[in-house]
């Protein structure tokens, strides 16, 4: 039987979960829901969750991947998480400007500054 | 040409230079290109798969024509947010209700019109998801992306009809 690739590759620093995006386009319905399943696994699974999610590979994502990701913010807000976005290009951060959700996740333009962020 | 391997292409009559294709079975996607445009036409069933070939028809079209980067990116974004709005919030995935979809592709803009059979709505009822009290909410983006990506935007026919052009012009940033 066929294995679906998992649209994320997880890591972990300390007790940071580090999230990648394995496809380059989050468009998909059933991609975004599956993205938010795991997202909400690793939310779960710890009482003070600190998620960083690296947008490196991704080229596009639609409007439905924005309500995925407000979504894992509010669940980790709930637990007094911490959630940091990086790498993300700039035609794909201007979607987040003009949505004026930069104002609402905390964006850092590499991985070393957001990981750095989690302890301010 | 820019089109997949499993569709069958024929050379017009006539007068020549065009090439004219029909998607693959069971899409009626029709598709007719010259050097000066390219037509497309779909009807669509109340399904995302079935929304697949012709945005890919189109984007491969634009991208062959000398579209810019930002140019593609918009026209990818905002064909993927109507035609989402088409089928989820218009149609509300009913399998007797279609979307209709055309376009005409140039070198200097692509011209994309489409409909669908729900209820419509008032576009001046959408509420500002940008604002500080819907910033959290999941949903209700997708109009705003739409007109914030293409040159314009038109709503007709109580909100079922949109037509949206995006012309093909280097360092044009979105609406802010």
């Amino acid at each position: 039987m066929a294995v679906t690739p998992s649209s994320v590759l997880i890591t972990r620093q300390e007790d940071i979960r580090i999230v990648e995006f394995t496809h380059n386009k989050i468009l998909d319905e059933a991609n975004i829901a599956d993205i938010g399943a795991q997202l909400g696994t690793l939310v779960d699974e710890t009482p003070d969750p600190k998620l960083l999610l690296d947008f490196a590979n991704v080229d596009h994502l639609s409007s439905a991947a924005l309500g995925m990701l407000i979504n894992v913010n509010n669940r980790i807000r709930g637990k007094n998480g911490k959630l940091r976005l990086t790498n993300i290009k700039p035609q794909i951060f201007e979607v987040f400007v003009i949505t004026k959700l930069n104002k609402l996740f905390r964006i850092f333009p590499n991985r070393t500054e957001a990981l750095g962020s989690f302890e301010q | 040409m820019g089109l997949s391997g499993s569709k069958r292409a024929t050379r017009a009559a006539g007068r020549g230079g065009g090439t004219a294709a029909r998607g693959a079975s069971g899409t009626g996607l029709a598709m007719r290109s010259t050097a000066a445009a390219s037509r497309f036409q779909c009807t669509l069933a109340s399904d995302y798969a079935a929304s697949r070939e012709i945005q890919k028809a189109i984007l491969n079209d634009i991208t062959r024509r000398g579209f810019n980067g930002q140019s593609v990116f918009a026209v990818q974004l905002a064909l993927e947010e109507a035609l989402i709005n088409a089928i989820k919030h218009g149609n509300r995935f009913a399998a007797h209700k279609k979307v209709q979809v055309q376009a005409k592709v140039t070198n200097r803009q692509a011209e994309i019109i489409i409909e669908d059979e729900g209820n419509g709505f008032d576009r001046a009822c959408v509420p500002d998801p940008t604002l500080l009290e819907n910033l959290e909410k999941c949903c209700g983006r997708g109009i705003l992306l739409i007109e914030s990506y293409m040159s314009s935007v038109q709503w007709s026919h109580e909100g079922r009809r949109l037509r949206m052009v995006k012309k093909n012009e280097a360092d044009v940033l979105p609406r802010r």
